[in-house]
C-alpha cells in the first residue's frame, strides 16, 4: 500500500536543512537517491520498501512540493482510486477520487492553536518535591479523582 | 573519526535517566519530568535526561497517523468503574491497582491535549467550552470521546519536545539492547543502539531507564502478503522492542499469552468502533442476520464475563467466528441501514455532515481504508463494507494485557505478599507483592516502563499511555534522588556490544562475494525472509488466521522446535545497509516476543480468550485453576524461559457488573 514520488515535482528538498519525507517516515522507508544509482533519478526521494508502508501519509502530508501520493496496494485494491490531502496549519483538506471517476472533498480542523505556540508549563504550578513519593502528577498536586473509597474492598 | 559501514563511530554518553521510545508514553514522561528535575536541582541533585527515538517524535509511535477518538476519558465516572470495565473486557485477569491508578489520572492528560490545541468534539451548546471547565464531549461509548485528531501526535510531540528541550532528544537512533549492571545483574546500567542515518553506535549509561518502545505487530503472517503486507492494524514499526529488551534484561513479564485480534473493515483494517457506537450500525452475515443477536446464547458459556451489557472484545469475535466457521460469510458492517436510519430525521445539510464524519473516522487514523473504499467504489450510505478479524497482535494498551510486571501504587490495598499456592515456584529474587517502591518500575532495579510496556492492565489507549508515562517519569526522578551516589557500570565491554549490534553487517560483508545474487547466499538470511519464516510458523502452529485462531499442545510443540532453529538462524541475518540493520534488530525483537507468546500459551492450559485464541485441547475457561497471572522470566545466557503463576485478587468488587 505504498506511497510514490512524482519525478516532476520532487526537488530532493534542496536548500532545506533536511529531506522532509526521509526525516518524518516512522518506518525509515523514504530514501534520497543522491546520485541516481538506486532509481536513475538523482536527488529525488523514493520509497525503498513499499511492502512495509503503513500508508500513514506522514511523508505525503509533510512534503513541501506535494510530490508524494499513494497508489493503494496493488495486491488488493482495484486501480484508479486515490486519496490525497492538503494539510495546512489549522485544517486539512482531502480529495477522495473513486475508481468510477466520482470524487468527494472533505475538510477537517486539525488544531485550535498556532503551530509552535504551546507553552507547556504556562499557568501550571511547580512540582511539590514533598509529594514525589505519592500518587499524582505535578499539575494537580495530588490525585485527580480520589474516587469512592468504599469501592476499594481490600483497603 | 567519522564512521563507515562496518566500522562505526562509537558515541558514549552517561545520563541519569534514559527514555527509550517517542510515542505517547515517552511524550508523557518528557512532559512530566521537567518540573520534577527542576525541584530535584533545587535540592542539590542535578539530573541529566536523554530521550532516544528510532524515528522522529512528531510522527512516531502508534498515534503517528492520528486518531479520531480518545478511548479513555473518565469524566464523571469513578476509577473503580473503569477498573471493572478493563477487568471484564480482559476476562477477569488484570491488576486493579494499575488500572485504578491510571483511571484517576488520565483525564488530566486529555485536558492538556485540549489546552495544547487538540480539537475535541462538544455537545451542542458547549462548543468552545473546554473539558476542564465542564464542557460536555461527544461520547461514542462509555469511555470514548470524539476528536479531530489528524495532528494528535504532532501536538503532543510539540509539548513534549518544548518541555524537555531538543538538546535532550536524539532521533533516528534505534536502541536494541539494555545492559545490566556489572555489580548487580538485576539492575539496569545502560542501553546500546545505532543510528539509522549515520555509521554510529550509541552506548548510554544510566541510573534509570524508561522503556516505552511500543507493542508488537508482524509476528503472525498478515492477511495481505504482497505489497499490502505493511497494512497491519497496529503500526508495522512496533516490533515488540519493549518486551524483548526487557526480557533479555531479566525483567519479569506477565500475561504474554494475551493477544489482541481486532475486528476491522476488511483489507484496509479500518476502525469499526465509531460505526458500532456512534452510528449504531450492526454487523451482519451474508444472510443479513445480526450475529450478535442470533448467537447471543454463546455468551452464557463464559460466566460471568459474557453477562455484562458490553461483552468482552474476545467474545464478540467468538460470536463472529461461529458465522465464519459455519460458512455464513462474508460478514458485513451494515452501514447502509445505519446511515439511512440516521438520515431519516436529518436535514440534507446534517446528512452531509454525517457522511463527512464517517469518512473522517478513516481519514484521521486509517487512510488506507479510505483507499480501499475509493478503489472499490464504496460509499458507506450506498454499499456495505466487509468485516474481518485481523492477525493477532501483542500489546498492553488496547484490548490486550501482555507486558512487563510493574510496581503499582501503595495506597489501594494491593497485595504485599504472594498468595498463590504455587508461590514456591516463583524465582526467589523476584518481589512478592504488587508494589516494590517505585511506581512503574519493573523487577529490574532502575528499569521502568509504561503504556504498552505495563502488562496485566490494558485499555489505556493514547491518553492512558501518556498518563502512565507521566506517572513513571515522576517515580524515576525519585529513584535517581534516592540513588544519587550510585555509579552504573556496564556488564559488557563496549567492543563486545558493538560487535553484537553489527553482526548482521559482518555477516553481509564477510560473505557477499560468494554468490552472484545478493539475496541468495548459504551463509546468511535476509531480515525479510527471516520475518516471513517467523510469521509462517506462528500463523500455522500458534493460532494465527489460517487455523481460525486454533492450536493445541502438539502444534505448539512443533512451533517450539521450529522457533529454536529460527532463533539460531537469526544470528545469521544480514544487513546490506543501515536500513536492513534496523530490520534485522526489529526481527530479533519479534522472535523473542513470539517465543514469549508461545511459552505462555503452552503453560496456560485453558482458552482464556475465546475469539482471540483457542487451545482445542483445553477449549474452555478454567476459573478454578487459571484465574491467575502467568508470568515469566528469560535467562539471556541459557536462553531458557521460566513460567510461573501469581495469584489474582480483586481490589474492587466486580460483582457490580452483573447486577
Amino acid at each position: 500500500m505504498p506511497t510514490f514520488v512524482r519525478t516532476d515535482q520532487c526537488d530532493g528538498c534542496k536548500g532545506q536543512d533536511k529531506v522532509s519525507c526521509v526525516y518524518i517516515c516512522p518506518h525509515d522507508l523514504m530514501k534520497l537517491d543522491k546520485d541516481g544509482s538506486d532509481t536513475g533519478w538523482a536527488m529525488k526521494a523514493f520509497n525503498q520498501e513499499p511492502e512495509q508502508c503503513w500508508e500513514c501519509y506522514a511523508c505525503v502530508k509533510s512534503c513541501p512540493q506535494q510530490a508524494i501520493e499513494c497508489r493503494h496496494y496493488a495486491d488488493v485494491v482495484p486501480m484508479g482510486g486515490s486519496v490525497q490531502p492538503l494539510r495546512g496549519t489549522d485544517s486539512i483538506a482531502w480529495t477522495v477520487t473513486f475508481r468510477n471517476g466520482t470524487s468527494k472533498r472533505f475538510g477537517f480542523p486539525i488544531r485550535t492553536t498556532p503551530e509552535g505556540s504551546i507553552d507547556p508549563y504556562g499557568h501550571k504550578p511547580a512540582a511539590d518535591i514533598s509529594k514525589i513519593g505519592e500518587p499524582g502528577v505535578f499539575t494537580l498536586g495530588g490525585v485527580q479523582k480520589p474516587g469512592d473509597a468504599s469501592e476499594l474492598i481490600r483497603k | 573519526m567519522a564512521g563507515e559501514f562496518g566500522n562505526p563511530e562509537i558515541v558514549e554518553e552517561e545520563v541519569d535517566i534514559l527514555i527509550i521510545g517517542g510515542g505517547m508514553g515517552a511524550c508523557g514522561a518528557a512532559y512530566e519530568i521537567r518540573p520534577w528535575l527542576d525541584q530535584a536541582k533545587a535540592e542539590g541533585v542535578d539530573l541529566t535526561v536523554k530521550l532516544v527515538d528510532k524515528a522522529a517524535v512528531d510522527r512516531s509511535g502508534a498515534v503517528a497517523q492520528g486518531l479520531s477518538a480518545i478511548n479513555t476519558y473518565l469524566g464523571e465516572q469513578d476509577p473503580a468503574d473503569y477498573a471493572r470495565m478493563v477487568s471484564n473486557d480482559l476476562m477477569g485477569i488484570t491488576r486493579d491497582d494499575l488500572t485504578y491508578d491510571l483511571g484517576r489520572h488520565v483525564d488530566d492528560s486529555v485536558h492538556l491535549f485540549e489546552e495544547w490545541g487538540l480539537p475535541v468534539w462538544k455537545q451542542p451548546g458547549d462548543e468552545g467550552k473546554p473539558l476542564v471547565e465542564g464542557g460536555k464531549p461527544v461520547r461514542s461509548g462509555q469511555w470514548r470521546i470524539m476528536i479531530n485528531g489528524e495532528s494528535y501526535k504532532r501536538i503532543v510531540a510539540e509539548a513534549a519536545t518544548t518541555a524537555l528541550g531538543v538538546e535532550r532528544i536524539q532521533e533516528h537512533v534505534f536502541i536494541v539492547k539494555l545492559v545490566n549492571d556489572k555489580n548487580d545483574q538485576h539492575r539496569i546500567a545502560g542501553a546500546v543502539g545505532f543510528s539509522v542515518r549515520e555509521d554510529k553506535v550509541f552506548v548510554y549509561k544510566c541510573k534509570a531507564c524508561l522503556l516505552v518502545a511500543g507493542g508488537c505487530a508482524n509476528i503472525f503472517r498478515p492477511r495481505s502478503v504482497g505489497e499490502g503486507a505493511g497494512r497491519t492494524w497496529y503500526p508495522v514499526w512496533n516490533a515488540g522492542s519493549t518486551y524483548a529488551m526487557a526480557a533479555e534484561a531479566g525483567a519479569e513479564l506477565t500475561m504474554m499469552e494475551s493477544r489482541f485480534v481486532p475486528i476491522c473493515f476488511k483489507d484496509g483494517y479500518g476502525p469499526v468502533d465509531a460505526w458500532f457506537l456512534l452510528f449504531k450500525a450492526k454487523a451482519i452475515n451474508a444472510f443479513s442476520e445480526a450475529y450478535m443477536d442470533t448467537n447471543k446464547a454463546l455468551l452464557a458459556d463464559f460466566p460471568p464475563y459474557g453477562q455484562t451489557k458490553v461483552p468482552p472484545s474476545c467474545l464478540r469475535n467468538h460470536l463472529m467466528l461461529k458465522e465464519m466457521r459455519e460458512g455464513r460469510s462474508p460478514i458485513y458492517m451494515d452501514t447502509v441501514t445505519a446511515l439511512g436510519k440516521l438520515a431519516e430525521t436529518m436535514t440534507p445539510k446534517e446528512t452531509k455532515q454525517l457522511e463527512a464524519e464517517a469518512w473522517e473516522d478513516l481519514l484521521d487514523m486509517c487512510i488506507g481504508q479510505a483507499g480501499v473504499w475509493a478503489g472499490e467504489n464504496i460509499e458507506p450510505q450506498k454499499k456495505n463494507s466487509e468485516l474481518m478479524p485481523t492477525e493477532p497482535y501483542l500489546l498492553g494498551s488496547h484490548s490486550g494485557c501482555c507486558g512487563i510486571w510493574a510496581s503499582g501504587p501503595e495506597d489501594l490495598g494491593a497485595p504485599t505478599s504472594e498468595e498463590h499456592p504455587e508461590a514456591d515456584k516463583i524465582p526467589a529474587h523476584l518481589p512478592e507483592g504488587w508494589n516494590w517502591g517505585y511506581r512503574g518500575m519493573t523487577t529490574v532495579q532502575g528499569l521502568f516502563t509504561a503504556a504498552d510496556g505495563v502488562g496485566a492492565s490494558g485499555h489505556k489507549f493514547s491518553s492512558g499511555s501518556h498518563a502512565e508515562g507521566r506517572i513513571a517519569a515522576k517515580a524515576m526522578v525519585k529513584f535517581c534522588i534516592d540513588n544519587k551516589d550510585h555509579r552504573p557500570e556496564l556488564d559488557a565491554t563496549v567492543e563486545d556490544l558493538v560487535e553484537a549490534i553489527y553482526t548482521p553487517v559482518r555477516n553481509f560483508l564477510g560473505h557477499k562475494d560468494a554468490t552472484t545474487a545478493i539475496d541468495v547466499n548459504p551463509n546468511y538470511i535476509t531480515p525479510k525472509m527471516l520475518q516471513f519464516r517467523l510469521e509462517k510458523i506462528m500463523d500455522e502452529y500458534v493460532a494465527g488466521v489460517s487455523t481460525l485462531y486454533q492450536t493445541n499442545a502438539h502444534m505448539m510443540g512443533v512451533a517450539e522446535l521450529k522457533l529454536e532453529m529460527l532463533k539460531e538462524d537469526a544470528e545469521k541475518m544480514r544487513a546490506k545497509d543501515l536500513h536492513e540493520l534496523l530490520r534485522a534488530w526489529e526481527n530479533h525483537h519479534r522472535v523473542l516476543c513470539a517465543e514469549a507468546h508461545l511459552k505462555h500459551s503452552q503453560f496456560r492450559e485453558e482458552s482464556r480468550y475465546p475469539g482471540f485464541f483457542y487451545r482445542m485441547d483445553y477449549n474452555f475457561v478454567d476459573e478454578e485453576n487459571w484465574k491467575c497471572f502467568v508470568n515469566s522470566i528469560y535467562d539471556k545466557e541459557t536462553k531458557i524461559w521460566t513460567c510461573f503463576r501469581r495469584a489474582h485478587v480483586d481490589l474492587v468488587d466486580k460483582s457490580k457488573l452483573f447486577k
